[in-house]
């Protein structure tokens, strides 16, 4: 463990994607703190730039106040991904367990199932399933969460298939021990650091999901999120290029930062490809 | 012969199959939301009277039961009848049939500018690996890997047309222009540089990246050490031995891309006003005119199909290791 911190805090781009989260998560959990007014409220006169008073990040065509639509959106956006991202980490395990697991008929049917769902145009599907089922934040999780999980599964099903007949799988089989408990405690257990690495990776494509269904104004019409407000920007943006610069910066920031906490975990979790990948 | 014969004809029956399984569930969606199916069909905000919301309820049967309402409709997809869209008063299928060429072009140039922009960058970072013209491009793909597509379209009309005015940021041609010949050709072209570079640069990221990696691993095989020692130039050694087989998994990735062109291009045609399916389905969408979204996700994903196919068929011809199982 402590090696793996070591190996971790090696990689700079690392420590720049954690510290980047922090802020982020630091700016969410403090947003009405920060800003006592609803993103909604106009709190200053329609389009004022960036840096004038009371409006660092400038205001939008009803005069309300970016910087606080970026604080309050980036509460949504990091629960709504992550949120999805849990929903699908948990379908893409289990599915991925079971074939992985059982193989033979099951493992056919369940690939077969896999490969349906990435043929079909995710983003599309999204759009579709949150448009009929009308947007809330129920159904903007239902879908990111329908269309992230099958490369996770495929995954779990490989990492099953290498460990199924290890000699420490089969001791516990020998032990008489019941599918279920080899499952839980034997192998997913060996199986989870690729887990956690696309889990990190999955949550930065979650956003991308999410602020593109709100850009197209499928979020929920009660929350505030940096897809909307870029969504809103789109009208004016000649008149107003803060409002689509600043969102915008803050969706990538965060993107950015997932990825590189991905990556730099894949690496401390395999030093020695690390290693081979920079000589 | 044969072998590949069977191949093909399973491939075939799968990839119907696909199209079989979205019609279903495009048919169950309906059913499945808040509603009455005819009335979100029909566009819920009002715009259909009474009379014709009650022959839609006779169109489908929804006074049948589920499984008779199921293979009429499976019926009518099959003959690519998608619906009437009562907002545009036209079929769906007419719709999307005039807006698909659109769509296909700037798919097609999107591609070609990921690839050729991507390898062309993955190459000259792999050429370069740890010196400052490596940490560039990598970082640049690593930036163009996390940036919504949607804002890149925004910030490069505000770059390249509000600020410079070097370039149009909307619609396929000049608006009352009545241009011909080369000219006009050449009017479509510059209004399809932006839509392009934006729907493109997220696979021209993710190539860099597949091509940089790919190329120094093979860089390493025996293969390359004899190529060298056999005194050939290093160019001829780079280009003949090693760029020919780092694109393999390239091919694999343009299968995957076409779902991301076709999803990607709602967003960028929105941006851009671009006349395509996706921005029929956006304006579908405004409209909750869902017989048109779902006919315009029916075709997108027959697209998607088709390319994946073509890729599929297009990998064993290139790579003879691959068993036609």
């Amino acid at each position: 463990m402590k090696n793996f911190f070591r190996a971790f805090c090696r990689n700079k781009g690392g420590l720049v994607g954690l510290t980047v989260l922090a802020l982020v998560t630091l700016l969410a959990i403090f947003a009405s703190w920060i800003f006592p007014d609803s993103p909604w409220d106009m709190v200053n006169a329609p389009y004022m730039p960036p840096l004038s008073e009371d409006s660092l990040l400038g205001t939008d065509t009803l005069g309300r106040d970016i910087a606080s639509g970026i604080a309050y959106g980036a509460r949504v956006t990091l629960v709504l991904a992550l949120v999805s991202t849990a929903v699908s980490v948990l379908v893409g395990i289990t599915v991925g367990a079971i074939a992985g697991f059982y193989g033979g008929k099951v493992d056919q049917i369940i690939v077969g199932f896999i490969e349906l769902f990435q043929t079909i145009p995710g983003f599309f599907l999204a759009v579709v399933l949150v448009a009929i089922l009308t947007p809330s934040i129920g159904t903007v999780i239902f879908a990111i969460a329908l269309v992230s999980w099958p490369p996770l599964a495929r995954l779990v099903r490989a990492e099953f298939l290498s460990m199924k007949h290890r000699e420490f799988v089969e001791a516990a089989v020998l032990s008489g021990q019941s599918n279920l408990r080899i499952i839980m405690t034997q192998i997913l257990p060996n199986s989870l650091s690729p887990v956690i690495v696309s889990g990190s990776l999955m949550v930065a494509s979650a956003i991308l999901l999410e602020s593109a269904l709100s850009f197209l104004g499928l979020g929920d019409p009660n929350t505030m999120t940096w897809g909307y407000i870029i969504g809103a920007s789109r009208s004016v943006l000649r008149d107003a290029w803060w409002m689509s610069v600043f969102p915008g910066i803050a969706i990538l920031m965060t993107v950015l930062a997932f990825n590189l906490v991905g990556e730099a975990l894949n690496d401390a979790f395999n030093p020695k490809l690390a290693r081979k990948r920079t000589s | 012969m044969s072998k590949i014969g069977g191949f093909l004809g399973r491939r075939v029956v799968k990839s119907i199959l696909v199209l079989f399984m979205i019609a279903i569930f495009n048919f169950f969606l309906v059913r499945a939301a808040p509603g009455d199916p005819a009335e979100i069909l029909a566009g819920q905000s009002g715009a259909a009277d009474a009379e014709y919301i009650e022959k839609l309820r006779q169109d489908f049967g929804l006074d049948k039961p589920l499984t008779v309402q199921l293979v009429s409709y499976l019926k009518d997809v099959a003959t690519f009848d998608l619906g009437y869209s009562y907002r545009q008063q036209a079929p769906v299928s007419t719709l999307i049939l005039a807006h698909l060429p659109a769509t296909l072009v700037l798919a097609l140039t999107s591609f070609a500018f990921a690839l050729l922009a991507g390898v062309g960058l993955g190459v000259q970072a792999a050429l370069r690996v740890g010196k400052w013209g490596d940490t560039v491009i990598t970082t640049l793909a690593m930036l163009a890997y996390a940036t919504p597509i949607f804002w890149v379209g925004l910030m490069l009309v505000l770059v390249f047309s509000v600020q410079l005015q070097w370039l149009p940021s909307f619609g396929y041609e000049s608006v009352g222009a009545n241009l011909t010949g080369f000219a006009h050709f050449a009017d479509i072209a510059t209004h399809l540089v932006l839509p392009t570079v934006t729907l493109g640069m997220f696979y021209m990221a993710v190539y860099a990246r597949l091509t940089r990696a790919s190329m120094l691993e093979i860089r390493q095989l025996d293969f390359v050490k004899t190529a060298r020692a056999k005194g050939l130039s290093e160019r001829t050694v780079i280009m003949r031995h090693v760029l020919r087989n780092a694109l393999l998994p390239i091919i694999t990735y343009a299968g995957i891309q076409a779902g991301h062109l076709i999803g990607g291009s709602l967003l960028v045609e929105t941006v851009f006003a671009w006349p395509g399916i996706g921005r029929l389905a956006f304006d579908a969408l405004v409209q909750r005119d869902y017989s048109v979204l779902l006919g315009v996700f029916f075709v997108a994903s027959i697209v998607v199909v088709v390319v994946n196919l073509l890729t599929d068929i297009l990998y064993t011809l290139v790579d003879p290791r691959i068993e036609l199982k």
